[in-house]
């Protein structure tokens, strides 16, 4: 597979201090109002009722962010929705980049604390990237090139999608 | 939209049944046409629609932010409905005929929501599965991927035939007369995409009970309702099904009139055919606030609607599979893949089982097995709890499941000896809530989370709720905890408000210069006895204030409850006033500066404002069926020029003539009301009725485009060349211009029948 063709990369920035859904969904919803992102937000979806769940999501057309709670291991999500131009790394970096951003602004805002050595990095899109062998030797040297001090471990069953935690070593 | 799109359009090749796969190429076709402004916005709304691509709130491009109403900069693409923004997000609901479901299909349901949808799907009131924040070019890939395990969306949504829902546990229930679940699979198939089912001005909902008595399958609220009952007829035991006809909820709810208290199980299928006849040509078309069929049976009367069904039913052309499948339905009984067996007493259960094994297990007819409901919050589960269902699914039973009207999922042929381990399973991934029937598992419908016709926010308030009541579930006694709570965001009850103890649904009321979201309350609405009665509105309160209405409104019961007193009975004895008045505790409002907490709505920090209304979709317009036709038709051009350009002469030309004779054929259903199906005959009727008359002419050149449609149909036969075959496929094009230009000028000046 060619790396430059994967879109759809998700990265999730885990969090070490929480806070109460009510201030988050209130925040997302500020974010709408004053348009504090790059994407075109439009809506604020709650989830927090279902455990383990998507928690609370800000809906744009580009990407979503969200306070993802799967696997009971809340962080900042963010899922790009549409395709974009460039290769892997340009891609990642965006995700990345826009990741942090956001973690930033919620770290101003909320309780909330993340920790940035401990990342998340996935394919929304199991036909691009399935969670295979193939996909990670695939993949695994472009995640090295851009996380060159990072641990790298491919994680999930092959039905999840395509899910490579990332820590500092 | 997904980079992924075509490459599962390859790999799905050859993996979904025809004729669903040729469906979905031509949705895929109309999506591209819509965008390239080739097919009228309403026209391709109900087009979707037909196929559960639903509209969601805030697709107008207008949101309130709580202070003021902002647009959403959408790019600047065409519509895909009036009004309806190309990118905004939507919803597709996914039809699930019965509830049933395998473990492959909860798989293909978990990618998608993951793929597509925020994470979760969602389980609604009649047994589908919804999924918001879809984007419409996902759609045909999403209905791909449910195709290839044997699902459709198609007439999801529309003024169609909607979800044929069932009772969760029928074959397995042990007060049921006989499993209807092959009944109403059969109705659900055989109904879908029937031509006669094509022309409604309103949706059409069928259920399916095995017993009067309980909840089963809500019969009374629906159009076409079947409760199993038997009749002993020279000796034999003949099955059959009490008729029920006309229910509804909405603005104006009206319970179900018996239509027969005997229809025998061969003539269910044809009776549901000749309703949906009598219904298309009777029911209202413009005014879809009265088009259901509930004011159809209003209007003429149980009797004369029994008479004109009735008259239809005679007239009807046989159809085999009206009986094909009974042959199977007598000896239907679904496999366990554990032999029966008891449960184990063990000495030490695992913490919680008891309480579970109390509230979510019911003991089957068959001895030795139980079903179990996974009860989820809200309808709501996300992709890996459907993938540990599809796995315990396979390990316990035979992939057993269904969906309920109670937004939950069931597992049928659990061996008792393996409810503790299956416990276990489903405890670690979070599913296995004591809570299934009680008044905890409130039930909802989207309200203004993602409805365009919310007025409060129905999941809020329940997830608020449920959350209180949980808190004290295990304190809660039979009394309470078997009480039940449903909500609807609006008066169209999709929440099915009318039918549980009780029931709320959404209002507003304004204070000063606010506007403060509230609950209308319901009280006394029967769940049981096939949804026997409806609940007493009492009057408003505001939606903060809901909690401590239903709080108050439970202690009173516990504590002035005779003997053993039903709800819906002591709602009767102490009567409305004394209602009215418990309520009117929570009805007075302070003003916004005194407590702004009550101008908010639940789980919903703006301001609120009904400014976020917008038009519902619930079933699109009615467009006349000859719109549909030449749609197609005008899609079949579009085919014919793909083919001529990858130079499959041969199928472009036989497309091109295929799309002039099936505008010929639109024209002629139109003015005769019947069409025939032999080309020649068709050539002939078009000649008599269009082109003697000079109906079809067109104002400047006359008779040009229906001697094409002639010249087309004469030379047939011919081999066409490149040249020859790029001049039938525009002539083509203009014989449904002129098709369109006929209908609209019929359509202005009502022109008299000739046949």
């Amino acid at each position: 597979m060619n790396p430059d063709s994967v879109q759809h990369i998700n990265v999730k920035v885990f969090a070490t201090a929480t806070a109460e859904s009510d201030a988050v969904v209130k925040v997302f919803h500020r974010w709408i109002k004053d348009t504090v992102c790059p994407e075109m937000l439009i809506d604020v979806a709650e989830y927090s009722h279902v455990p383990e769940g998507p928690g609370i999501l800000l809906i744009a057309h580009e990407a979503n962010y969200s306070l993802d709670n799967r696997q009971n291991r809340p962080g900042l999500l963010y899922n790009r929705k549409i395709a974009d131009e460039g290769t892997f790394q340009e891609k990642l970096a965006q995700a990345h980049a826009s990741a942090l951003a956001a973690c930033d602004r919620l770290e101003k805002e909320t309780t909330l604390k993340f920790d940035r050595n401990r990342l998340e990095v996935f394919v929304n899109d199991r036909a691009l990237a399935p969670n295979i062998e193939d996909t990670w030797q695939a993949l695994e040297p472009e995640l090295k090139k851009y996380f060159p001090k990072a641990k790298l471990e491919k994680v999930g069953e092959p039905r999840d999608l395509f899910r490579v935690a990332v820590s500092a070593e | 939209m997904k980079a992924s799109n075509s490459l599962w359009k390859s790999k799905l090749q050859g993996r979904i049944a025809e004729p669903l796969a040729t469906e979905l190429d031509v949705y895929e076709n109309e999506i591209a046409l819509r965008k390239h402004g080739k097919i009228e916005d309403r026209i391709f709304a109900e087009t979707r629609l037909r196929r559960g691509s639903y509209g969601q709130r805030y697709d107008n491009g207008q949101r309130s932010d709580g202070e003021t109403t902002r647009t959403i900069p959408y790019p600047d693409v065409p519509t895909k409905g009036p009004n309806t923004m190309w990118d905004a997000p939507g919803m597709q609901r996914i039809k699930i005929p019965y509830g049933g479901l395998n473990a492959s299909q909860l798989e293909t349901l978990a990618d998608l929501c993951e793929e597509y949808s925020d994470g979760i799907a969602h389980i609604t009131t009649r047994q589908d599965v919804q999924l918001h924040f879809v984007h419409i070019e996902d759609c045909p890939t999403i209905m791909r991927r449910l195709g290839a395990v044997g699902i459709t969306t198609r007439e999801a949504c529309g003024n169609t035939v909607r979800n044929v829902t069932c009772c969760p546990i029928a074959g397995v229930c042990r007060t049921q007369t006989f499993d209807v679940t092959p009944y109403a699979k059969a109705a659900a198939y055989f109904m879908l995409g029937h031509p006669d089912s094509q022309a409604f001005g309103r949706k059409f909902k069928i259920a399916f009970s095995g017993c009067a008595h309980e909840a089963c399958g809500l019969v009374r609220l629906h159009d076409f309702g079947c409760i199993a009952v038997t009749r002993e007829e020279n000796g034999q035991l003949r099955r059959g099904f009490q008729l029920w006809v006309g229910g509804g909820l909405g603005p104006v709810p009206q319970q179900a009139r018996l239509f027969d208290d005997f229809v025998p199980e061969e003539e269910i299928l044809p009776l549901c055919q000749a309703v949906g006849l009598v219904f298309a040509r009777l029911g209202e078309k413009k005014n879809r606030n009265t088009a259901r069929l509930k004011f159809v049976v209003s209007k003429l009367g149980i009797d004369e609607f029994r008479r004109l069904v009735l008259e239809e039913r005679a007239g009807l052309k046989y159809d085999p599979r009206w009986t094909s499948y009974l042959k199977d339905a007598h000896g239907h009984q679904e496999e366990a893949l554990k032999p029966a067996s008891l449960l184990q007493i063990e000495p030490v259960r695992p913490e919680g089982f008891d309480r579970w094994q109390r509230v979510n297990v019911y003991q089957q007819r068959q001895e030795g097995y139980s079903t179990v409901t996974i009860a989820l919050p809200l309808g709501d589960i996300t992709g890996p709890q459907l993938r540990k269902v599809a796995d315990v699914s396979r390990k316990y039973v035979k992939e057993t499941i269904r969906s309920t009207v109670e937004q939950n999922l069931v597992l049928r042929w659990v061996s008792n000896a393996d409810l503790p381990a299956l416990y276990a399973e489903l405890n670690e991934a979070n599913l296995a809530t004591a809570v299934a029937e009680t008044i905890v598992d409130v039930a909802s419908c989207p309200g203004t989370d993602t409805c365009k016709l919310g007025i409060s926010a129905s999941r809020g308030l329940a997830g608020e709720l449920r959350e209180r009541l949980a808190a004290k579930n295990a304190e809660l006694d039979e009394v309470i905890g078997g009480l039940r709570i449903k909500i609807s965001g609006c008066f169209n009850s999709c929440g099915q408000h009318h039918i549980s103890d009780l029931g709320f649904y959404g209002v507003s009321r304004k204070k000063g210069n606010h506007v403060v979201p509230h609950f209308q309350v319901l009280l006394g609405g029967e769940w049981q006895n096939n949804a026997g009665t409806y609940g007493l509105a009492i009057g408003a309160v505001p939606s903060r204030r809901v909690p401590e209405t239903v709080e108050l409104i439970t202690s009173r019961y516990r504590a002035e409850r005779l003997d053993k007193e039903r709800f819906q009975d002591w709602i009767k004895r102490i009567g409305k006033a004394e209602c009215k008045k418990m309520i009117d505790n929570f009805t007075a409002l302070p003003t916004h500066d005194e407590d702004p907490s009550l101008f908010s709505d639940w789980g919903d920090p703006r301001e609120y404002s009904i400014g976020d209304i917008g038009v519902g979709e619930c079933a699109g317009e009615v467009v006349d069926p000859v719109e549909f036709q030449l749609v197609a038709a005008e899609r079949e051009v579009f085919e014919a020029q793909l083919k001529l350009d990858a130079g499959d002469i041969e199928n472009a030309s036989v497309m091109a003539w295929e799309a002039m004779l099936h505008a010929a054929q639109a024209l002629l259903k139109f003015r005769l009301g019947i069409a025939p199906s032999d080309p020649a005959r068709v050539v002939e009727d078009f000649r008599t009725h269009f082109y003697d008359t000079e109906l079809f002419f067109d104002p400047f050149v006359k008779a040009k485009f229906a001697q094409d449609f002639f010249n087309a149909w004469e030379n047939r036969n011919v081999k066409r060349t490149v040249d020859t075959t790029h001049m039938l496929v525009e002539e083509a094009q203009l014989f449904i211009e002129a098709s369109y230009s006929c209908h609209t000028r019929m359509t202005a000046t009502p022109a008299k029948v000739t046949a």
